[in-house]
């Protein structure tokens, strides 16, 4: 065994295999989908005749596992190349590689031969997770359901009022991403654990309890919007919901919700951070330094990026030299993972497993959940850099149609019970509105507050 | 009274806040085992343990950000920067999250904290070293912006600037932190953000300085006293608000105004100060105002040229002779 | 209930947008979500979208039909729903609709009130930029010497706090020296002058003697600021201003000028007017001003060069070349200026121009001009000379293609066969819309002119 701390380094997955009793190497890859598969230990996959044939295992799994194997009894026979070292991302913590000293502890004797590493990262495609095994009742259920046709029956009259000039300025819509929100929120706590996100903010708002009222008012610039018509679109804000804001420069938030997640672990609550982004937003300076110091402070955050597909109208695999963006968070020693944000069950499941894993080992992560806007990126684009019939193949895995066959499937509600809530939703919105063109206009005074804590604050005239 | 040296009374001014409120801590570069770059913290990771002294990467968009989330989730956090040429890097942060999040979330959050470190030139750094950045920071609404000149001020307002509960920019410098001077050691000692301070008496010519240039006006009220004229001279303190009613009342009194700043003249807080006495006290100039600052060039490195940079003595005796009609 | 669809704000520069086309019929079932049109905005064709359920019942507007923002285009309701309502105007509660009808039936009015004319289409209240006279050449008005200035008209320079003790101690400041940089006049030297004696300080204003006692405490501050002394006098803006600022601004800012100088030997032309007058005042009849020669050569001169007696209308999609020559001459009245029109200029003889220019000049300071006497010019004049302006600018009077700006008559040497000998010049500068006339274009127009007027006899013909 080489004796030095560059000879490899390793990722797994959220599942880990800490676990002794899979049987498996810390590092092994796919073991979740072995274990699925009702394979449990080394030997028994060496049993194994022909690994494409085991259930969610395809070729580029089978080829990743089989070269582990490979590599893994060739290390076994004593012909080692690469050892793994202890690693923050499994086991219990972090504590093996706490400094003695503020000195380095980094070797500078370079070992023999290429340094592999071995990485693995979880997957939540759709259609894999049920409601049941989840813990979520029938209600909460239509309560999932409920929420995301509020976001879209209130996205699409932001459209119309837009179009009215009852919204100005920037709109950015969020129609076709409803199970990210609603999925990650149903699976923190909500008033306790803190969510930032970016400037396409309203589903995430309406997911975390904010009014259509406030929110609605907020967007017609009126004083009982939930910032007093001093924020617009991009910028909402709950302190009681604990909606830390959607922010609008792509990318500045990130830092920011790294010290959203400080404060909680200063003050030694038990609480994360849930920090949404876009696939643009992972091109900025800030995300490195963001997961960088998330890393080094051990922060309780869990980075989520929002992959749209598109920033603004660059398409995510024009703009990235790695798009698989996921493996972007392995730089920091997360673990990662990559869901399917067409399916509410997927990205609850995806983001409880994350929250989890801070709480079981103390460190940040970073998940991937790949979705699709069907709008423009904001309302004035026609988004004509789609592909031909782009957008009718994503809307037929539109993840609020799936919930709803889902619920009807089971008998959780009728068809025509899903219409009366989508009639209640629809409802909601229009009195939003009527309620918002009620509503009065900030008083002119109202430009001066809110700028300075201090009330007397001496402005220039 | 104490006599401390500026940066000792700094760090008592941390020092005391962090002992009175666990929500403050202190993160920066090399503030925590280096006992800080400038040794303002020299001690305080001893005191205050890895948790509230926290050294941070090379990072400061990174680290800024975090202060500033860290503060709308309820702590007070005491950013450093190394010097504030490298807050040029977070400048988003600074300027576009710190000071507008209050507004833009109609006064849910608000963001009590406090970046500081050095300011302005500090000897051959070159030009990337030698920036000003006051003028730059106080034109962004939301933000605060202290510059103190003596170590007593530098502990009162520190103190009073980590309970502030706007984000405030504190602005200190590499060449004043040795300077050793009187502090008080009154408990609780604090000085209000906002109030100018009259630092010499007279009834000739009013000299407006700030930070280090502050120390250039007092000696060239001692020269000008040789030559029989009574300077005033009026240390701001803090750039935003700035207390223009001490400024405007002492030139009703002179007639005359000559205002001192190392930063380059273009839209710098000399200007600020100059539009501000002419709006108010227009009829009670006798001359024009006349600012000395470093020239509208980037700062060199060569010594000779260094010292033609910076504002100095005989350049401010000049200008007030000149606004005295005596040349 | 019936849903009135609006032209809808589609980016955010829009203003109207053009139905490119109807993709679906009057009669027609629409759901929420259907696409009723194509809309043509300024940066994109994008979809018209139904918000709401029911039958098309009414195209308010046809294919190509361009509507500002907010006008009705379509009503959507239920089947055989009464929506006269809505059409007609009544319905209190959407004005938009009521308003879109009412413009679409005055357009139409308009298009037949509208017959086809040159008669070229203009405001109320016709005016251009420069105040004039009524083309006299007269003697400089000498200047009264302004406040402020001593006996040799020159600037006092002092000191604003000089200026204030001057005036509250009665002192003239044009009979203080000043020692100050380049004589400036400041404190000391108003002091001294008070000292000498003359005259008296009044005694109850000693107390604002300049030397207030020295208080530099935190104190509140004790000085007097001169909030109290009104640094202006304010004026109601009149409707005429108005009419001014905005036809002018809309020149300026929407017609591309550029400028046209050429320096005329009017040696000639004074010389026929002097003669001329001299019959005239045999026989009693108008005596002609030089403008009245000006207003002839441009008259037959624009006859030549019909871009230069043209207008730009880009709302109807052309450039009119009119056919008659009605020639707008500036005149200067109390209120303001305006600019009445002498009809087919260049058909009538200089003593009818004469007559004419001078009656409405008349009326037109004393402001009882008919609107038919202003309105109508295809050109402009504007004169300064009697000012002594050698040479000036014009804005284009809108919506002419040209104004001529007319410099004062001045003796001048000039050379003639390598001599200097004294001559007498006229400079004049023609502003051209750019959009009409090229630079060549007004360069021929100004040769024809200069042509007239150096050869004056022509102007008889």
């Amino acid at each position: 065994m080489a004796d030095d701390s560059l000879a490899s380094e390793s990722a797994s997955g959220l599942n880990g295999s800490s676990d002794e009793g899979t049987g498996f190497p810390e590092d092994f890859p796919h073991t979740a989908r072995l274990k699925q598969a009702g394979v449990t230990t080394l030997d028994g996959l060496r049993d194994v005749d022909s690994l494409e044939d085991l259930k969610g295992i395809g070729p580029t799994y089978a080829k990743e596992i089989a070269e582990a194997l490979e590599r893994y009894d060739a290390d076994e026979s004593g012909g080692t190349t690469t050892e793994k070292r202890s690693s923050p991302l499994s086991g219990d913590g972090a504590a093996e590689d706490e400094p003695e000293g503020p000195w380095t502890q980094q070797s500078i004797e370079i070992p023999e031969g290429p340094i592999e590493e071995t990485v693995s990262f979880d997957t939540y495609p759709a259609g894999q997770f049920s409601h049941d095994e989840l813990g979520f009742s029938d209600d909460e259920v239509v309560d999932l359901l409920r929420s995301m046709l509020l976001q879209r029956r209130f996205e699409n009259r932001c459209r119309q009022m837009y179009q009215r000039q009852k919204i100005s300025g920037f709109l950015h819509l969020y129609i076709g991403q409803e199970a990210v929100s609603t999925g990650s929120v149903s699976a923190v706590d909500l008033g306790d654990d803190s969510i930032i996100t970016a400037y396409r903010d309203h589903g995430m708002g309406l997911a975390m309890g904010m009014t259509p009222e406030e929110c609605m008012g907020e967007l017609f610039g009126k004083s009982t919007g939930c910032s007093k018509g001093k924020g617009g679109s991009m910028h909402f804000f709950d302190a009681e919901k604990r909606m830390m804001g959607g922010h609008a420069i792509v990318g500045a938030h990130l830092p920011l919700g790294a010290g959203i997640a400080f404060a909680h672990k200063y003050r030694g609550e038990d609480n994360v951070c849930l920090c949404f982004f876009g696939d643009g937003a992972m091109h900025q300076g800030a995300f490195r330094e963001a997961c960088n110091l998330a890393g080094i402070y051990e922060l309780p955050i869990v980075f989520i990026c929002e992959n749209n597909q598109y920033a603004m109208g660059t398409a995510v695999d024009r703009a990235f030299s790695k798009p698989d963006l996921f493996k972007h968070g392995y730089n920091f020693d997360f673990p990662c993972s990559l869901a399917s944000g067409m399916d509410v069950f997927s990205v609850n499941k995806a983001v409880r497993d994350h929250v989890e894993n801070y709480a079981r080992k103390g460190q940040p992560s970073m998940l991937e959940v790949r979705t699709y806007r069907y709008q423009g990126h904001s309302i004035t684009d026609p988004a004509e850099y789609r592909a031909a019939n782009e957008l009718d193949q994503r809307k037929s895995e539109d993840a609020i149609a799936r919930l709803q066959q889902y619920i009807v499937d089971r008998g959780i509600a009728t068809d025509s019970d899903i219409d009366a809530i989508d009639e209640e939703a629809e409802q909601k919105v229009v009195d939003a509105i009527d309620a918002a063109d009620a509503a009065p206009f900030p008083d002119e005074e109202a430009i001066y507050d809110d700028v300075y804590t201090q009330e007397d604050y001496p402005f220039i005239a | 009274m104490a006599t401390l040296q500026f940066r000792e009374a700094l760090r008592a001014a941390m020092t005391e806040e962090m002992e009175r409120d666990d929500d403050i801590f202190l993160i920066g570069e090399e503030v925590a085992e280096y006992d800080g770059a400038y040794k303002v913290s020299k001690g305080m990771l001893d005191q205050f343990g890895s948790r509230r002294v926290i050294d941070s990467p090379i990072s400061e968009l990174g680290f800024a950000g975090l202060g500033i989330g860290a503060a709308m989730n309820g702590l007070r956090p005491i950013v450093e920067f190394m010097t504030f040429n490298f807050s040029f890097v977070a400048f988003d942060q600074v300027i576009n999250n710190a000071p507008n999040m209050q507004y833009m979330s109609g006064g849910q959050f608000t963001v009590p904290i406090v970046f500081r470190g050095p300011n302005g030139a500090a000897g051959q750094l070159g030009a990337t070293h030698s920036n000003s950045t006051e003028a730059l920071y106080s034109t962004f609404p939301g933000l605060k912006v202290v510059a103190p000149s003596i170590p007593d001020d530098g502990k009162g307002l520190l103190k009073t600037a980590i309970r502030d509960d706007d984000p405030v920019v504190f602005l200190e410098s590499e060449l004043m932190y040795g300077m050793k001077d009187e502090v008080s050691d009154a408990e609780d000692y604090t000085i209000p953000i906002g109030s100018a301070r009259v630092a010499r008496e007279g009834d000739d010519v009013t000299i407006v300085a700030h930070s280090k240039s502050y120390h250039i006006a007092m000696d060239a009220a001692d020269e000008l006293e040789e030559r029989g004229y009574e300077a005033e001279v009026i240390d701001p303190r803090t750039i935003k608000p700035l207390d223009i009613e001490t400024i405007v009342e002492s030139v009703v009194k002179t007639n005359r105004l000559v205002v001192i700043d190392e930063s380059n003249p273009f839209a710098s807080v000399a200007s600020e100060v100059t539009h501000q006495v002419q709006d108010r006290a227009f009829d009670y100039l006798d001359a024009p105002i006349l600012r000395v600052t470093a020239p509208d060039t980037p700062a060199p490195y060569a010594p000779n040229l260094m010292d033609a940079y910076m504002p100095g003595v005989d350049e401010t005796v000049d200008k007030c002779l000149q606004v005295l009609y005596a040349k | 209930m019936a849903t009135p669809i609006e032209m809808p704000k589609l980016s955010d520069t829009m203003e109207e947008g053009v139905l490119s086309a109807w993709l679906m019929d009057e009669g027609d079932q629409v759901s929420a979500g259907d696409i009723l049109a194509q809309v043509e905005t300024d940066k994109a064709t994008m979809d018209l979208e139904a918000f709401d359920e029911g039958v098309l019942l009414k195209k308010v507007i046809d294919e190509g039909d361009s509507v500002p923002i907010g006008q009705l285009i379509a009503v959507i309701g239920e089947e055989g729903e009464d929506i006269s309502d809505l059409l007609g105007g009544e319905d209190g509660d959407d004005s938009a609709a009521a308003d879109a009808e009412a413009a679409t039936d005055e357009a139409e009015e308009e298009a037949e009130d509208t017959p086809d004319t040159t008669e070229p289409s203009a405001d109320t209240e016709e005016v251009v930029e420069e105040p004039s006279g009524d083309g006299q050449l007269r003697e400089r008005t000498p200047e009264p010497v302004p406040a402020g200035t001593d006996a040799e008209g020159r600037r006092i320079k002092a000191s604003p706090l000089a200026r204030r003790i001057a005036q509250e101690h009665d002192v003239d400041l044009a009979r203080v020296d000043g020692s100050g940089p380049e004589g400036r006049i400041v404190r000391r030297d108003v002091e001294a002058r008070i000292e000498e004696g003359e005259p008296a300080p009044p005694p109850e204003r000693e107390e604002r003697a300049p030397e207030p006692a020295p208080q530099p405490t935190a104190e509140a501050p004790t000085y007097e600021l001169p909030d109290d002394e009104a640094p202006y006098a304010s004026e109601d803006i009149s409707q005429m201003r108005k009419t001014i600022a905005r036809r002018l601004a809309q020149s300026k800012y929407s017609a591309p000028h550029f400028y046209l100088t050429v320096d005329i030997d009017v040696e000639d032309a004074v010389a026929l007017r002097e003669d001329l007058n001299e019959l005239a005042e045999e026989q009693g009849r108008a005596k002609i001003s030089f403008n009245d020669l000006i207003t002839k050569s441009c008259a037959l001169a624009l006859k030549d060069h019909p871009y230069v007696n043209a207008a730009y209308l880009p709302d109807e999609g052309e450039i009119r070349k009119y056919n008659r020559v009605h020639m707008g001459i500036a005149v200067a009245i109390d209120e303001g200026l305006i600019t009445p029109v002498v009809r087919d200029a260049d058909r009538k003889g200089l003593t009818e121009i004469a007559r004419e220019t001078r009656e409405l000049a008349e009326r037109a300071r004393s402001r009882d001009l008919e609107p038919e006497e202003f309105e109508g010019a295809t050109f402009t004049t504007s004169n300064l000379g009697m000012f002594g302006i050698e040479e000036f600018t014009a804005i284009i009077n809108p919506p002419n293609s040209a104004i001529l700006a007319i410099g004062e008559i001045r003796d001048t040497p000039v050379v003639e066969d390598g001599e200097v000998v004294p001559g007498k010049r006229m400079k004049v500068t023609l502003s051209c819309d750019h959009r009409v006339v090229d630079g060549a274009t007004g360069a021929q127009f100004l040769d024809s002119v200069r042509s007239y007027l150096e050869e004056p006899m022509n102007l008889l013909l």
